[in-house]
């Protein structure tokens, strides 16, 4: 069935074609949307699962734990505020290998206060063992949804997922959307049956505590729990184009790379700003590109050293801060591809924090910027000089 | 045959890492005897959380699922839903948590766990103050007492938080005080919880020889002292009706705080007071069992 | 790359706790009436019943606590030091 869909209520409609079985979750702005509409879903009885509207992000993730900690199928949602709030329980899910996902409508961190389009909420908790997706359009939400309750399913995984989408450029834009029916998606997501799904009939204690003997050895296999998910994530996108015949590009999905002499990498809406730019350059004799980096965690290490061998300049655009030496994404570009041969020059970019619009000249400015300088630098793109902010 | 006065069947291992006495490990033994096996225990950060050594050991012989130390109340509701949502209905939830867990940090999400009125069984195990840690003040540390952060010169100034009149707030259909020196009342209790839906509560008393300072040997011995000196009364609050379970009041304040070296620097007048509150709260718990005698239970 | 989740089910019985022990508790049965208050208030269940109904205390695991001694109404149980 085709539609036209804002972003939130395409996770929500996700959720319940996924048949969810406890949703928990907390209001935040521009989130509430996806919970009003699972919530009016359980009310009409089209999606008979729990729903539980508990007092805090914090109680929304635990519940979520515990839920599947007995082996339910759980969804939560949330953005900047509320998934800071979460982080503690963020590790709780990995190191339990609970299969949550999570819908993340990135949003900036306070304070200020801000409800605008930001990634640095996702971005921040890139240490916290969670899959992490972006996407850049309606379409991709929906579909990411279903792929993410698969891979994180996986029994070689087991890990937790977030699904990001933009603050308002997506939550609350409509877009068409092709929904898929219940039965196709019963094909490609069956039940949910967790290995280690606690029960009375098997008595045992999940959590514990880890002496330093101990310690070291889980965390190794919550890592191996990833790298599976790196390998996983072509299988989920080949079977879903095979049922579905949509083709997301994997983790980082290519255009006009080939020949490039430089390539703009970043994530969410800025993707499909850039894609535009890129065009329009190419038209004006430019030689560039545009890596869209739609899967964070698993980093995809091979995919980056694979187009570092093609392409002598990366222009990292992150929609995030962190501190360090530039974003977090341009750390980990640069970690990827240099090599004691050398590597691309990769040049890092902050630009779009708090909803800060990134119009086509940015992203064109950005990229020229790419080609005219040797040095690996920072800048911040868009800077208003010589007063913080207007009178 | 030896007679009775508890289920015989034990679910809690021995070869646990309890102190010599405690009195936590108590509590969870009768809980374990009253609920049997179809129950799964949800326990945040305390000294529950150690007691049954590493992993892969377990000191209990049901699901214990460790959670976050704030959000036990968050955990019994994830529980409920997810065992529903399995078709698991004949299973009973337990939140088993102790005072600072609940009182303290935890309090948020019980009372979000209560409003909602979740079908579980929650219970507070009180040893008055944070003992997993080194015996640092709780917010349920009753006033005078001693403890790492309520140090000699400033002893715990504010009165113990009364757990009981904020849950009893969330209108629960079932609240109840217990103490390990009367298992068969706790038990009582537990057993009538049963068939009880929505959210039932329980604060037990749980005495700790060395956040206390006394000999291990004591335990039982000042639980029961400090049910019958009515520091500590045993009553229920049953579908909003006061029932005292054990009338009190042949021992004195002076008798109960004078075996505890966390009370040893009291003076005579800081007694006194004492003994004036608890008498207080006694004669404002008899006339709250009073008021009540007509709500149906 | 197999999940290892951290799954515990080994029973804690495992652990010997009888070591902790410095004062060991002995029952003389002439005086025990069986009235169940020792195995009642065991903290680490080391207390059992045999064939007959006495208790039987079990050292693997017994810490000395003490707490049996103190509520034995008949005085049936001595705490004894361990040694040489």
């Amino acid at each position: 069935m085709r539609t036209t869909l804002t972003g939130n209520h395409a996770q929500s409609l996700a959720a319940k074609l996924a048949r969810v079985q406890v949703v928990s979750a907390y209001p935040i702005t521009p989130q509430t949307t996806i919970v009003e509409q699972i919530a009016e879903f359980v009310a009409s009885g089209e999606m008979p699962a729990e729903f539980l509207e508990v007092e805090s992000e914090h109680s929304a993730l635990q519940a979520c734990i515990s839920a599947a900690a007995v082996g339910a199928r759980t969804y939560t949602a949330t953005s900047s505020q509320g998934l800071l709030l979460m982080h503690e329980l963020l590790h709780w899910a990995s190191g339990l290998r609970v299969p949550i996902v999570m819908g993340v409508v990135n949003r900036a961190v306070a304070p200020p206060w801000s409800i605008y389009a930001d990634h640095t909420d996702a971005v921040a908790q890139r240490d916290t063992g969670w899959i992490q997706y972006y996407c850049e359009s309606n379409q991709e939400v929906l579909d990411t949804v279903l792929q993410a309750y698969r891979l994180a399913e996986d029994p070689r995984v087991l890990l937790p997922a977030m699904v990001c989408e933009d603050a308002f450029f997506l939550s609350h834009t409509f877009e068409p959307v092709d929904v898929p029916t219940q039965e196709e998606v019963d094909a490609f997501l069956p039940p949910l049956t967790l290995p280690y799904a606690l029960d009375p009939d098997r008595p045992a204690r999940l959590g514990s505590y880890m002496p330093p003997e101990q310690y070291m050895e889980h965390r190794r296999n919550v890592a191996q729990g990833m790298e599976a998910a790196a390998e996983a994530i072509g299988d989920v996108e080949r079977a879903f184009f095979e049922r579905f015949g949509r083709d997301h590009g994997g983790a980082l999905p290519l255009f006009a790379c080939k020949d490039a002499d430089a390539v703009l990498l970043t994530s969410g809406t800025a993707a499909s700003t850039a894609r535009a730019v890129v065009r329009a350059m190419r038209a004006d004799g430019l030689k560039v590109g545009l890596a869209k980096l739609r899967v964070f965690r698993p980093w995809p290490v091979e995919a980056l050293r694979e187009l570092a061998q093609r392409v002598p300049r990366i222009a990292v655009l992150d929609r995030s801060f962190t501190f360090g030496f530039g974003g977090a994404l341009f750390q980990e570009v640069r970690n990827s591809v240099q090599s004691p041969k050398g590597g691309p020059l990769v040049r890092g970019y902050i630009a779009g924090l708090g909803g800060r619009d990134l119009v086509p000249e940015m992203l064109r400015g950005i990229l020229e910027d790419a080609l005219a300088h040797d040095e690996p630098d920072v800048s911040w793109v868009g800077i208003k000089e010589g007063t913080a902010w207007p009178a | 045959m030896a007679r009775l006065t508890i289920p015989e069947r034990e679910l809690m291992t021995s070869g646990h890492l309890g102190c010599p006495g405690c009195g936590a490990t108590l509590v969870m033994r009768y809980v374990l005897k009253a609920l049997g096996p179809r129950i799964m225990l949800t326990v945040p950060a305390c000294c529950w959380a150690v007691m049954s050594g590493a992993f892969p050991r377990t000191c209990v012989g049901v699901p214990f699922l460790d959670c976050a130390f704030e959000a036990t109340g968050a955990s019994i509701q994830g529980l409920r839903a997810g065992l529903d949502a399995r078709g698991m209905r004949d299973v009973t939830v337990v939140g088993f948590a102790g005072d600072g867990g609940t009182a303290d940090i935890g309090l948020q999400s019980l009372s979000g766990a209560l409003e909602r009125g979740v079908d579980a069984i929650y219970v507070m195990y009180d040893n008055e103050a944070y003992m997993n840690t080194g015996v640092q003040r709780s917010g349920a540390t009753p006033w005078g007492a001693w403890t790492t952060t309520t140090p000699a010169g400033r002893e715990k100034g504010q009165e113990k938080k009364d757990m009981m009149r904020i849950v009893a707030a969330h209108d629960v259909p079932y609240a109840a005080t217990a103490s390990i020196a009367f298992p068969e009342d706790f038990v009582k209790k537990l057993e009538k919880s049963r068939d009880i839906r929505g959210p039932r509560f329980f604060h037990v008393l749980a005495p700790c020889p060395p956040g206390w300072k006394y000999p291990p040997e004591e335990t039982v011995r000042l639980g029961r002292l400090a049910v019958d000196a009515r520091v500590f009364p045993l009553y229920e609050i049953d579908h909003g009706r006061y029932r005292i379970t054990r009338k009190a009041g042949r021992r004195t304040v002076r008798e109960y705080v004078e075996k505890q070296g966390r009370f040893a620097h009291l003076t005579e007048e800081q007694v006194a007071e004492i003994q004036r509150r608890v008498d207080s709260r006694w004669a404002k718990l008899e006339s709250l069992e009073k008021a009540t005698a007509e709500v149906h239970a | 790359m197999t999940v290892r989740p951290l799954w515990a089910d080994v029973p804690s019985s495992v652990q010997a706790t009888g070591t902790w022990r410095t004062f060991r508790p002995v029952i003389d049965l002439s005086k025990c009436t069986k009235c169940n208050v020792c195995w009642k208030f065991c903290p680490d269940v080391a207390i059992h019943f045999d064939g007959e109904g006495f208790p039987v205390i079990d050292y693997d695991y017994c810490k000395g606590c003490g707490i049996c001694e103190v509520e034995c109404a008949p005085r049936a149980i001595t705490m004894v030091k361990e040694g040489p």
